[in-house]
């Protein structure tokens, strides 16, 4: 670590970590809920728990956006955050805010709009808290030197905010809501977080391959223009059967099947800079999560989301399983794998360490992302089975549950593993062990 | 290295470095102009392809309709705009040469004429259009249709955008930027030697 006020990531972490524990907490008992349907209906009904569920995960990827923004910023523009005093009031509010939306969920107060479900005083809050980042964040950029990296990120950090003000526009008629809510959904997860997804592993190729910038800056060039090329267009593939005109089929086919391109390009990029690098970087696990990053994104968005994106196969699979399987392979190994290379990348130059618990943060990788590929390919199944029995055959929606119940039992079993995997992941992350060597200057980083 | 080997690196010379996949584009470092506008180009050659598959098949499982369809469009109109984005990718060729010579004044005025036929070929386009809603077919009436307003309307989409480039780097005239700008506009009219004959000539 360079410069001092990098620290501010640490609080950034630690938050991240700590909604990502409950996130995961409740995935469990969403999953538990899914074999025993009355299992807490009286005092925690299924609509709010996995509203948490999926809050936290948003909030905590968002948070380690910010974490690694703020870790990031100051090496790549040469100079301290511009404040870091508002950094750690920002973080407060953020965290405040989460916090306040989890305990209206539990009393039953929310919006009910899925993924937007926070009252419009927390939506509100979540802007000030984007404003106060990007004000610390481009006033750091500016003051200091301008890299790909930082510019590629932060022009993502400010569509991500404008992107939410679509949040706030709320009409009646249903498929003019869906119209504008996938401009926040889908613009976010396969659009400009496509770009932080490429930003942040160039920013972790170049420090640990050892490869040039200007090779790494081409390839993030080539990254962001192939992400946007296809997925401003692919929102087109939300748009069928939702009562959009018909000719949003066409533009989502063909846009859409073309995502698949960038999440392959970043697996090449990563593999190739790795191999072309041939250097041996002693956060082995850092390494693994960026390489495990780029694979598991490509599968979970990319394969699993071509495999229902075309029209004539989405007319049968909408809203199914399918959905399930790929939302839950997409969102692990795009953007929390992302999140968990950055973390562990970090955090022992935050703490003045040399990496530590290597050994448990690895066996946590292979564990947490085995249990979420056997979760996705049980999710598969399900969905294919409810698509034949309900859509096909015309069978009813619970008739088909019942049929599909073992899915979700194994779903369940899944879910536990990564319970157990998140937790040692989580433990070699936060807890340094005593043995683990101070790095005595503080100063030293790898040869870039 | 430390940052001044960082800087020293970015800015040396791309020909300086030894090993040619290390530093440089690959294949796209021999082609005119900046290396990102040929991924650029070649992601448009991919989704105008894919379109043109698609109506492709389409017209395999509707070959009747398509035909109906297809006799209700101007193959004339479509003809002369052939001819008229062809001769505009002439004289972006004469651009290039003139900025090649050094010759800043011709080079905009030959990139003025190739923006003139551009918006020629836009008022033909759009007069057809106009003809389409005035007998009452729209984006919506067929298949044949929804693909017709579709993929011309992406093309006319980038002629516009194409104008927009060309002004650009006639304000800043450098022989990449003319490079870069006059590729792009080459990749419009070529789109549409390819859209021309699959959508209006085919039978």
């Amino acid at each position: 670590m360079k410069y001092q006020s990098q620290k501010v990531a640490l609080y950034y972490i630690y938050g991240a970590l700590t909604l990502f524990a409950a996130q995961i907490l409740l995935g469990v008992v969403a999953g538990t809920v899914y074999v025993f349907p009355n299992l807490l209906s009286e005092v925690l009904p299924f609509n709010i728990i996995r509203m948490i569920h999926t809050n936290a995960l948003i909030v905590w990827l968002l948070m380690g956006y910010f974490g690694a923004a703020y870790y990031l910023l100051p090496e790549e523009c040469e100079t301290e955050i511009y404040s870091p005093k508002l950094a750690i009031i920002q973080f407060w509010l953020f965290m405040f805010a989460a916090g306040a939306a989890v305990v209206g969920y539990i009393f039953g107060i929310h919006e009910g709009r899925e993924f937007l479900e926070q009252p419009l005083w927390i939506k509100v809050l979540i802007v000030i808290v984007a404003l106060m980042f990007l004000f610390n964040a481009t006033m750091t950029l500016l003051k200091g030197r301008k890299t790909a990296i930082s510019n590629v990120l932060m022009v993502a950090l400010w569509f991500v905010a404008l992107l939410f003000l679509f949040a706030f526009y709320n009409p009646s008629n249903l498929a003019v809501d869906k119209m504008y809510w996938w401009y926040v959904v889908h613009l976010w997860v396969e659009g400009v977080w496509e770009l932080i997804m490429a930003s942040i592993l160039a920013f972790l190729m170049i420090k640990m391959t050892g490869i040039d910038r200007e090779v790494i800056e081409k390839w993030l060039y080539v990254m962001v223009s192939l992400s946007l090329f296809s997925g401003i267009l692919g929102t087109g593939h939300h748009y069928l059967w939702i009562g959009t005109p018909g000719y949003w089929q066409w533009i989502g086919n063909v846009f859409s099947t073309l995502e698949v391109v960038p999440f392959f390009s970043m697996v090449v990029f990563c593999f190739y800079m790795v191999w072309k690098g041939g250097r041996d970087h002693p956060n082995k696990a850092a390494l693994l999560w960026s390489l495990g990053c780029a694979v598991m994104a490509f599968f979970g968005a990319g394969v699993w989301g071509f495999m229902h994106t075309l029209s004539s196969v989405n007319y049968y699979t909408h809203g199914t399983q399918i959905t399930a399987a790929h939302g839950h392979l997409a969102f692990y190994g795009a953007y929390v794998m992302l999140n968990l290379a950055i973390f562990t990348y970090a955090l022992p130059y935050l703490r003045g360490r040399e990496p530590y618990n290597q050994q448990l943060n690895m066996w946590g990788f292979w564990i947490t992302t085995s249990a979420m590929a056997f979760m996705t390919f049980t999710l598969t199944f399900a969905g294919v089975v409810q698509t034949h029995l309900q859509r096909v055959l015309g069978m009813s929606y619970m008739e088909v549950q019942d049929q599909i119940a073992l899915f979700y039992w194994m779903r369940l079993g899944s879910g536990v593993v990564v319970l157990i995997g998140v937790t040692m992941i989580i433990w070699s992350l936060v807890v340094v062990p005593r043995s683990a060597a101070r790095v005595t200057t503080g100063v030293r980083q790898p040869a870039e | 290295m430390d940052n001044s080997d960082e800087q020293l690196m970015s800015s040396r010379n791309l020909d300086d470095i030894g090993d040619a996949d290390d530093a440089n584009w690959g294949g796209l470092e021999d082609l005119p102009g900046h290396p990102i506008m040929w991924v650029l180009i070649l992601s448009e050659l991919v989704v105008f392809g894919a379109f043109l598959l698609v109506f492709s098949a389409a017209r395999i499982s509707d070959p009747i309709g398509f035909a109906s369809d297809q006799v209700q469009l101007d193959r004339v109109a479509g003809g002369i705009n052939t001819l008229i984005l062809l001769t505009s990718g002439l004289f972006a060729v004469f651009a290039v040469h003139a900025t090649k010579a050094g010759d800043i004044l011709r080079c905009r005025l030959w990139l003025l004429a190739t923006s003139v036929l551009g918006m020629i070929f836009l008022i033909i386009k759009f007069s057809e259009y106009m003809g389409k809603f005035d007998v009452g077919i729209g984006l919506e009436s067929s298949t044949f249709f929804t693909l017709y307003f579709l993929i011309t309307g992406f093309h006319a989409l980038h002629v516009v955008m194409g104008l927009g480039v060309l002004g650009v780097v006639a304000i800043w005239p450098s022989r990449i930027n003319i490079e870069t700008g006059t590729a792009f506009w080459h990749m419009i009219d070529m789109v549409w030697v390819l859209v021309f004959p699959v959508i209006y000539l085919v039978r």
